[in-house]
């Protein structure tokens, strides 16, 4: 066990600090320090035009998907160099939130099931940033459910037709590509009948209209498919292997997401320490302390399993259910958090105006985010049940639609 | 950077947990608690030939020299198992407070005995129902002589010396004293296993540790430094209890199904995991920072104790909820987990007052 750096890690690391201080985009460093949550802010210049800057200076110096193979954009790096970078790269992380589903669950997926020629055509572009990917699984019939999903793919000579909606997919009006879940067979059960591809989101039939969500900010879409054809080649894994090809998305999505995800600990800490109270300043107040230090646990907890998984994972073992934990701890938290900062401030608290309330309004942000963070990549209901059953190997719950083929599943409408 | 401990290490916890499985199952804890005898005297012997009770003390004092990381490993186990020995007050209490400040004489004289086993130590601070402090400390220390009573002193009635809070004409300070000829009163307490006793000293000769005056600082160190320790113990019993809840519920059927398919009892059963998992994760750091004298051990120990305390009580109470009324009968073990957790959640003060270390040793959040 040894938490400090080995000589080699202190050489990569001192390298890596150095190309960052050399190439860092400085001019962005305080809008970012600024941003609240779920919100990138650079100032006056474009969010995307930005991240996608920073994010092609590092794949041009190969500082880019360190861990990726360099034939496929990345530096061969450790699990152990990446979280050096991590640390190393600091606020400037800020500005890679645009890529993460696509190089943290796209890419591995496109590792796993993709030819070779196409992973040596579209990787380096998803590392560089130049091509940005999304994720179109959820749907409005299969969300929890995931794979009660219903939009259709039907073969027709080499190429597949795509007919019905997705929802909640992030990204989808800056991407240019997307990998999509389809039901290719309803007549067999509803995980055995599920297939992946993907495709371009500019083909023809591909409708993206955005969400207005409860916070009033519109970060996901709604994606219609009519007559949508994508050719077979762009089919990942076999026919019917949809729900296997998924599992490998979603697992990595929790390490891509459980690893560095915000609790809103550092910001609670800020405004606890700066605001007075009644009764003296809110950080010297019991109740006060005993609420931050039970915070502070969590998220050194969270820090610290994501550096056993990073140790599990350069002894070679693949990242596993535990890893959903992350969102779990991390989204209840940030939600009390928020709500205790209500609390403290009164009707200050209230005030969405960054020019007038605390630390630009941050926590307000975080407030009307957080209920988002609960539900979205696994509810937390559901995160509980995968811990249940995938690690402490609990019986799965019993199920009305076990053994039925998927079109005589009663549903909402049929009931 | 490598965040785990390593197979050397692993391999010790591995034989600890073999010699705990076959020398001190749980019926040998019951016959403690249920008063047949003080202490499993052959388990500590046993440990003894095993050298596990000198694992951190220098080899120079008669340890192993084996330093921390397997000590908690060790402490893991011995939480998983209850084993009813007096291992936690003498090793992470009484051995720690010797070996951090006593004189080379104190050390040569205690230390190889404490090692060996044929010492049992333990650490006596409260004296009342309201937490000790350097205001009411009565216990008194002149010329060499001990006055006063400690109320509640974990293996009180088995221990050989005590490490002793008092106060002297120059402030509070850290006295050894031996007990045989002191006055104990056995006193119940939740965990019944833990030979607890009121010790009364008069005029007991005993010899200050370091500088007199220094009895404050002294003791908050000893107590970070055993809450590490404590935190393994925690999160050792924590991680039983999930496993016997786990177990239940996957035997257990009522209403025609295994009662671990109700989602009301696996999402229990999540949340007792994600506070294990956070209290482990804690604790691994803070045994890296107890290892090298880091500068960040005191928050590293708050922060490990705060999370093992909250894990080890959601388990220990929990694993009872899933037991339904049966985790309820003198019978079953559940309860055995539940008076050690709460004894372990008070032994070095209470989760009010590590929240507050805590928040004083966050950078930046001083009070």
């Amino acid at each position: 066990m040894d938490f400090t750096d080995t000589n080699d890690e202190a050489a990569f690391r001192e390298t890596a600090k150095e190309w960052i201080e050399a190439n860092a985009p400085v001019h962005l460093a305080e809008p970012l320090t600024q941003s609240g949550f779920g919100s990138t802010k650079t100032g006056d210049l474009d969010p995307i035009a930005e991240a996608k800057r920073w994010q092609k200076t590092k794949a041009d110096a190969g500082w880019a998907c360190i861990q990726w193979p360099e034939a496929y954009g990345g530096r061969g790096a450790s699990p152990i160099e990446q979280v050096i970078w991590n640390q190393e790269e600091g606020i400037y992380s800020k500005l890679t939130g645009t890529f993460i589903i696509g190089q943290g669950m796209c890419a591995p997926t496109l590792m796993a099931y993709a030819s070779e020629d196409q992973k040596r055509h579209y990787l380096p572009k998803l590392a560089s940033g130049e091509e940005i990917w999304c994720q179109l699984f959820s749907e409005p019939q299969g969300g929890s459910d995931l794979a009660g999903l219903r939009t259709r793919a039907e073969k027709d000579g080499d190429q597949w037709v795509i007919n019905g909606q997705k929802i909640w997919t992030s990204g989808a009006h800056y991407s240019d590509y997307g990998i999509l879940i389809t039901r290719t067979d309803p007549e067999v059960a509803k995980h055995r009948g599920l297939t992946m591809f993907f495709l371009d989101m500019r083909s023809e039939g591909v409708e993206i209209r955005p969400i207005k969500q409860a916070n009033g900010d519109s970060g996901f879409n709604e994606v219609f498919f009519t007559d949508v054809r994508i050719p077979d080649s762009q089919r990942l894994g076999g026919v019917g292997d949809g729900w296997k090809v998924a599992l490998t998305t979603l697992m990595n999505e929790r390490l891509a997401i459980g690893g560095g995800i915000s609790t809103g600990f550092p910001e609670i800490k800020a405004l606890a320490e700066a605001l007075p109270l009644a009764s003296g300043q809110a950080i010297d107040d019991p109740a006060v302390r005993s609420k931050l230090a039970d915070w502070y646990a969590k998220s050194a907890g969270l820090k610290n399993t994501g550096a056993r998984a990073m140790s599990a994972l350069s002894k070679g073992e693949v990242p596993g259910p535990e890893n959903s934990i992350g969102k779990l701890v991390a989204g209840g938290m940030m939600q009390d958090i928020a709500k205790f900062a209500l609390d403290l401030q009164g009707l200050g608290g209230l005030i969405t105006d960054p020019e007038i309330a605390r630390s630009q309004a941050q926590i307000q942000a975080m407030l009307m985010r957080s209920p988002a963070v609960r539900i979205e990549g696994g509810t937390d209901q559901i995160l509980r049940n995968i811990i249940a059953e995938r690690v402490l190997g609990l019986p799965e719950d019993m199920r009305a639609d076990k053994g039925l083929a998927f079109n005589q599943i009663p549903t909402s409408e049929s009931k | 950077m490598n965040f785990d401990f390593s197979s050397e290490h692993r391999m010790i916890q591995e034989q600890v947990q073999r010699f705990l499985s076959d020398h001190s199952p749980l019926s040998v804890h019951r016959a403690v608690m249920e008063g047949e005898q003080l202490q499993a005297n052959s388990v500590w012997t046993g440990m003894a030939e095993m050298g596990l009770q000198g694992t951190a003390i220098p080899e120079a004092y008669g340890g192993v020299g084996a330093g921390y990381l397997p000590l908690c490993l060790i402490a893991q186990e011995m939480g998983a198992a209850l084993a009813p020995v007096p291992f936690s007050s003498s090793v992470y209490l009484a051995s720690e407070a010797i070996g951090l400040y006593g004189s080379e004489a104190q050390k040569e004289d205690w230390l190889p005995k404490l090692a060996s086993g044929e010492l049992i130590g333990t650490f006596a601070v409260a004296e009342d129902l309201a937490e000790v402090t350097e205001a009411t400390l009565s216990a008194s220390v002149q010329a060499g002589a001990l006055n006063g009573s400690k109320l509640v002193v974990p293996h009180g009635l088995v221990a050989d010396i005590a490490v002793v809070l008092a106060s002297s004409s120059e402030g509070p300070c850290l006295v050894v004293a031996p007990l045989d000829a002191v006055a104990r009163k056995p006193v119940e307490i939740i965990d019944p296993s833990l030979a607890a006793a009121t010790l009364t000293f008069e005029s007991t000769e005993v010899e200050m540790l370091g500088e007199p005056g220094q009895g404050w600082p002294q003791l908050e160190a000893v107590l970070h430094r055993a809450a590490v320790l404590f935190a393994f113990e925690q999160i050792g019993g924590a991680s039983r209890a999930l496993d016997m809840a786990v177990a239940y519920a996957k035997d257990r059927f009522a209403f025609g199904r295994p009662i671990g398919s109700f989602q009301a009892l696996k999402h229990m059963m999540a949340d007792m995991y994600v506070a294990l998992k956070l209290a482990e994760s804690n604790a691994y750091y803070a045994a890296w920072a107890l290892e090298n004298n880091a500068p960040d051990l005191h928050l590293a120990a708050a922060t490990a104790r705060v999370s093992a305390t909250q894990a080890s009580q959601l388990c220990a109470r929990d694993n009872i909820q899933v037991h339904g009324g049966m985790g309820f009968t003198w019978a079953y073990d559940c309860h055995l987990f539940y008076r050690r957790a709460n004894y372990l959640s008070v032994a070095l003060g209470g989760l009010n007052r590590w929240e507050d270390r805590l928040i004083e040793a966050l950078p930046g959040a001083a009070a």
